[in-house]
């Protein structure tokens, strides 16, 4: 894993110093509020609902058992023993007080973490596939890139007041777990003539206004791709649209100049930068790259997995839910859910944090990771420890085995906690887990992601849920669109709405009724929710939700 | 015609504690929302919100919210202050807990 250097840990340690005199200052009157707000932003510090509330980045989602340990010691200290991972691989803590969050910022720089560019109109938190380094479909480990793009990134001069917020995602594998797609430069590692190089998305992104990425280039070779994305958000910088913040994003300057035009300005722009790059980034990343270095597996027999796989059912279910192919022999990558059944979708106690963070020392190379899907993943585990780190999991309530399944829920925090919200989302998703478990159908129907987002920014990914849901305030009460075959993968795609919305009485009935009629129009069981959908259309879903009747109606219109 | 006014009360987050708080008729920032001072003048309700707004040392984010009138106190005529007189529904936390 990447340790800081010795610029990295002053530069942290300087921006905490220059934070805490900052809080001082808003303190004694120094500083209006006007005036403080776009600097706690920087450092990731909002007002919420009910409280401050501080984003805390973890870079392309990786995690040691040392930071994680200090996420729940922070979460004891100065929240309230919970911290809440998110979409874009931040941990969240819901309630500190303006007072404490400097000697939050320090607590987290023993660590080497900080809260920087986790807000504001700046290049946000990197994030990567977070089976990265692991996976088995992999080209190249994803996180070298990331952490050059975020040392690159972090404090860049000409990109601390860009006309929006810019996110960034990579991933080193044709199989897309970090949706590239519906980020503003979305990288994908690829190969050429036996050399790596980058396919550089742009464009993508959900939100009021959902675009899916468009390719910006096929291949950036290697020394290229800094000089390149430089010149990518240079363009935008100067053409994005600061007159209204609704169009600011770079996906509406795609959209309204065309990729052929971009690509033109960006190139011309890249002739400047790669100019003015004298090597010392691709220097830096030769530094890098070595620091992410496999873990030395080892080659034992898997015969205490085969044995408890064949003699417990219930880790037999956990082994087929909640394990993915590593690339080493004998080894798996395992997922822990953060969504048991009526519980908070991607929260975990303090307790809980310490139990997967010890887990990973003792089995797991000492690496964690955070998906964007809200739950944590153990990287490198060798299969025959798998027993062992089953059972402690259950005992802490963290061996729920529903990845992937319709009780595995995005959901955004919604108006239990965020000031944008319009609706609730967490209840939803509670409510959703917990019906289909007391159906004991969710094996049955297997694959379906279900994504809620509280309000039209999309931070639940409903736009590519392949059922979407969004809630909405109409006339002053609750109110929650359906999307159908929305796809946040390789085969990125945005969901349709159904039609009219459904009441928050309404809406888990509605839910129980699409599912019923997939499995009533299903060819079989290999048949998932999205493949039924692509072959079937909207109208027998419709017809679920809204009745025949209405269902012709608008095949009719 | 414009519109009739409607009762509010004003409200924000505290700057320290960053929780919810009402302004009481004694211009105490309260967390009980059955302390706040119902406002059912306009132009009162606007210079209460211009003297409140100017009290950047207490609070952040001060506003009029709508209420109705009733016997226990100003009652949130819309969810999101009903939400936030209460705290969030996943756990006992925040004002359903403190006070």
């Amino acid at each position: 894993m990447y340790t800081y250097s010795d610029f990295d840990a002053a530069f942290v340690a300087e921006r905490n110093r220059q934070f805490r005199a900052q809080v001082n200052r808003r303190i004694d009157g120094s500083l209006t509020e006007d005036e403080f707000k776009p600097l706690r932003l920087m450092n990731g510090l909002y007002l919420q609902l009910h409280a401050y509330m501080l984003r805390v980045a973890i870079p392309y989602g990786t995690l040691s058992s040392r930071q994680m340990h200090k996420l729940a010691d922070i979460a004891d200290r100065w929240d309230k023993g919970y911290g809440h991972f998110t979409t874009r691989q931040n941990i969240q803590y819901n309630w500190p007080k303006l007072t404490d969050v400097p000697d939050m910022l320090d607590a987290l720089a023993e660590v080497q973490m900080h809260a920087i560019q986790t807000s504001g109109n700046t290049i946000r938190n990197v994030t990567a596939d977070h089976f990265a380094g692991a996976a088995a479909d992999e080209i190249a480990d994803p996180r070298p890139v990331a952490e050059l793009i975020r040392q690159w990134s972090t404090d860049h001069p000409e990109f601390q007041f860009l006309p929006r917020k810019f996110k960034v995602a990579v991933s080193g594998s044709p199989n897309d777990r970090a949706v590239i797609a519906a980020h503003d430069v979305g990288i994908r590692i690829v190969q050429q003539d036996g050399q790596i190089g980058y396919e550089v998305l742009v464009g993508g992104g959900l939100g009021r206004t959902p675009m899916i990425g468009k390719t910006l280039n096929g291949f950036v070779a290697q020394a290229d791709l800094l000089p390149y994305l430089e010149a990518v958000v240079s363009v935008w910088n100067l053409l994005g649209r600061r007159d209204n913040k609704y169009k600011a994003r770079i996906k509406i300057t795609v959209h309204e100049h065309g990729i052929d035009e971009i690509r033109t300005l960006v190139d011309a722009r890249f002739a400047e930068t790669k100019a003015a790059f004298n090597g010392a980034d691709v220097a830096l990343y030769q530094q890098i790259e070595p620091q992410f270095a496999a873990p030395a597996f080892s080659t034992r027999d898997t015969a205490d997995f085969d044995r408890a796989y064949e003699a417990d059912p219930v880790f037999r279910a956990w082994a087929d839910i909640n394990l993915a192919e590593h690339r080493a022999p004998g080894y798996a990558i395992a997922q822990i859910s953060l969504k048991a059944h009526g519980q908070t979708p991607g929260d975990a106690t303090s307790e809980q944090m310490r139990v997967i963070a010890d887990i990973a020392k003792e089995f797991g190379h000492d690496e964690l990771r955070i998906s964007h899907e809200q739950n944590i993943v153990l990287p490198h585990v060798h299969k025959s420890d798998l027993p062992q780190i089953h059972a402690r999991l259950k005992s802490h309530g963290l061996a729920t085995a529903n990845i992937g399944l319709i009780s595995d829920i995005i959901a955004c925090p919604g108006m239990d906690y965020c000031a944008l919200a319009t609706a609730r989302s967490i209840p939803v998703a509670q409510q959703i887990a917990t019906r289909f478990d007391e159906l004991k159908l969710e094996n049955e129907i297997g694959d379906l992601k279900i994504k809620i987002s509280g309000c039209i920014n999309a931070c639940g990914h409903h736009h590519v849920g392949h059922i979407g849901i969004l809630g909405l305030d109409r006339a002053g009460v609750e109110n929650y669109q359906i999307t159908l075959g929305g796809d946040h993968t390789q085969t990125a795609a945005i969901g349709q709405r159904t039609g009219p919305g459904f009441s928050a009485e309404e809406i888990i009935p509605a839910i129980e009724r699409l599912v019923d009629a997939y499995l009533t129009h299903r060819t079989g069981a290999e048949e998932t929710f999205l493949a039924a959908y692509r072959r079937l259309g909207m109208d027998p879903f419709k017809e679920a939700l809204y009745g025949e009747t209405a269902s012709k109606r608008t095949r009719a219109a | 015609m414009p519109k009739a006014f409607t009762p509010k009360v004003i409200t924000a987050n505290a700057l320290i504690e960053g929780d919810v708080v009402y302004l009481t008729a004694d211009d105490r920032w309260s967390p009980r929302l059955t302390e706040a001072e119902l406002l059912t003048d306009e132009a009162h309700a606007q210079v209460r919100l211009l003297d409140a707004s100017n009290r950047h040392a207490e609070v952040v984010g001060v506003y009029l919210a709508d209420m109705d009138a009733t016997q226990d106190g100003p009652e949130p005529t819309h969810f999101r202050e009903a939400f936030r007189r209460k705290g969030p529904s996943n756990y006992a936390h925040g004002k359903q807990a403190d006070l």
